[in-house]
């Protein structure tokens, strides 16, 4: 079960990868934000009597943690025997790539086949303008096509489409060529004779299952859905609830990262994060912004946020409540 | 050589059945790294500890919790969440045929090439009548005690099964909103057209090669041998120029030189 492990790009709010874009000699500075996720029931690893528990790394053969500078990235050359490699070793290898997405190429939209996307990544404007991003992105979408370009991100080479998508740029990025097998290669075997009969009662078949469009309820994670019902069932009646723990620190660790993507994806689109940084930008409707910010806290962040500014009755207020009461508060 | 089926089902299509076997159509290439101990180059031992106690608390004792609201947790034991898992089976159930605009590449995740188990007859038959639709299914299956949503097309003439992501596993465009600003220079706008234009190819992804993952493999084995450490390079950071109407005119400048 993989969602009890936290995945990289939940854990960390920092962009995936920070450069340039560049078609011809125009350059769009921007950041790789996720456009997936895992699933957002995040169930927490404990032990019996439900205290949290984290992953550590130890030694081969002695019991001692291992801090984070101690683990390093090694491939196996021959049976037990590894080569370090490390991150700045990786970048070096293809300077340009980790810093440039050089778009040499624009292809027809429809002309990418379904089965080379691999995973999806949005783009956010990084320089002091947005003017070159939304230039990319206009013309991308009047002209129905995508730019195909390599990059390096996180000691790999991606092969990706910059597709333009409501004004927002995002990186799909695509399987390179020798990773899609082809029916032949999978050893399918060739069109053989049909009859005319069996070929027209599955068009029968598949008449009486059209449908005009998707019903997304079919997109819904079940088994999610389950899950937390069984929880919730299981809080109601006080079975195995262990109360939150005095430590707010450990609450707002557990609550999901999902909103904090959001929220700093909207932020981003927006060039806040710049906006923050020098003082005189636009900041067109202050009070908008903080209720989008605060709306991506947990609620226990907001509590500890009402508690630090002594928000009055904030113990028994909801968090919509404690949002409405913050907005009062200047940060 | 042919590849080795992962799976057999048997698709239901109304009250048609199509026996199936499953292959992945994707070959992964990735260089596989593993995470070591700095001290020795040895792989570490991964655990599961009580950061309170610094107890090393045994996988089977371990339980999964759900975290609530206001914090508290409800422990849910191994076997009730095996409980919830979805009945083994063997068939795919089309659900529903849809335009093909319907499902696109944001709820893509992994494609499946479907091949005849048995009678092809049966199977060029359905994939005959597919084509002719010119719709795609909506599937459902449970494979490996997992339960999955999948969208069946051709391609090059055979059904490939592509599972979809969850509704909620993908950041919705629609909630939000583009970076604004002045409006954006015509002028501007026609030279990235001509540029786009002028860049405009026929797409051959063969074009296209992982020459990195050669590169790793090579600092690897220099690395292997004793071979010194890479001189490393600092990245360049070329500040592009903020001058949108000059780059653009000297980057179509430069392509109509070229060709």
């Amino acid at each position: 079960m993989a969602e009890e492990e936290p995945t990289e790009e939940t854990e960390t709010l920092k962009p995936f990868w920070s450069g340039v874009v560049t078609f011809g000699l125009v350059g769009v500075p921007v950041s790789l934000f996720p456009a997936t996720r895992g699933t957002t029931l995040r169930l927490r690893m404990v032990d019996a009597q439900g205290s949290f528990l984290e992953r550590r790394f130890f030694g081969a053969d002695d019991d001692n943690v291992l801090a984070a500078d101690d683990l390093v990235r090694g491939y196996e050359v021959e049976k037990d025997r590894f080569v370090i490699v490390e991150d700045d070793e990786l970048e070096a290898l293809d300077p340009e790539k980790s810093r440039e997405i050089e778009l040499a190429q624009f292809v027809a939209l429809h002309a990418l086949s379904p089965l080379y996307f691999e995973r999806a990544y949005f783009l956010v404007p990084d320089g002091s303008t947005t003017k070159a991003y939304r230039l990319l992105a206009e013309t991308l979408a009047q002209e129905e096509r995508a730019g195909i370009a390599t990059f390096v991100m996180r000691g790999k080479e991606y092969l990706c489409a910059i597709i333009a998508e409501r004004g927002i740029l995002r990186a799909e990025t695509l399987r390179f060529a020798d990773e899609v097998r082809s029916p032949e290669a999978i050893g399918l075997p060739p069109r053989v004779a049909t009859d005319a009969t069996a070929v027209a009662q599955f068009a029968k078949a598949i008449k009486g299952l059209q449908a005009k469009t998707l019903d997304r309820a079919e997109l819904e994670d079940d088994r999610s859905a389950r899950i937390v019902e069984l929880a919730e069932k299981k809080l109601k009646s006080g079975t195995d609830v262990v109360p939150a723990s005095a430590d707010a620190e450990e609450i707002e660790e557990s609550s999901t990262n999902v909103v904090d993507l959001m929220a700093v994806l909207k932020e981003r689109l927006q060039g806040k994060l710049r906006a923050r940084a020098a003082p005189a930008g636009r900041a067109a409707k202050p009070g908008a912004a903080r209720a989008d910010e605060l709306e991506g806290k947990s609620k226990a962040a907001l509590y500890e946020m009402a508690q630090s500014m002594a928000v009055p009755g904030r113990s028994a207020m909801s968090k919509a409540e404690l949002i409405e009461a913050l907005m009062d508060h200047k940060p | 050589m042919a590849a080795r089926a992962m799976w057999k089902a048997v698709i239901q299509c109304g009250k048609l059945r199509v026996p199936v076997k499953l292959y992945s159509a994707i070959e992964d290439r990735n260089i596989r790294f593993r995470v070591l101990n700095r001290k020795d180059t040895q792989p570490v031992r991964q655990a599961m500890v009580n950061p309170e106690t610094g107890d090393i608390v045994p996988h089977d004792e371990t339980r999964r919790a759900y975290v609530g609201e206001n914090g508290d947790r409800t422990i849910l034991e191994t076997s009730e969440i095996a409980a919830l898992e979805p009945e083994p089976s063997r068939d795919i159930d089309i659900v529903a045929f849809l335009p093909t605009d319907q499902i696109d590449h944001r709820w893509y995740d992994r494609p499946y090439f479907l091949g005849p188990d048995g009678n092809s007859a049966t199977y060029f038959a359905f994939v005959e009548a597919i084509e002719a639709s010119a719709l795609e299914g909506l599937a459902r299956w449970v494979m490996r005690g997992k339960a999955y949503r999948g969208a069946l097309r051709l391609h090059q003439g055979y059904p490939v099964l592509m599972s979809l992501r969850h509704a909620d596993e993908v950041v919705a465009v629609e909630n939000l909103e583009a970076p604004g600003g002045a409006a954006l220079n015509p002028k501007e706008l026609d030279m990235a057209r001509q540029l786009i234009g002028m860049l405009a190819a026929e797409l051959d992804l063969t074009d296209y090669h992982d020459a990195y993952r050669e590169r790793v493999l090579e600092l690897v084995d220099a690395k292997a041998k004793g071979g010194r450490r890479l001189k490393l390079v600092k990245p360049s950071t070329k500040k592009p120029s903020d001058d949108l109407s000059r780059a653009l005119q000297a980057s179509l400048k430069a392509v109509r030189k070229r060709a």
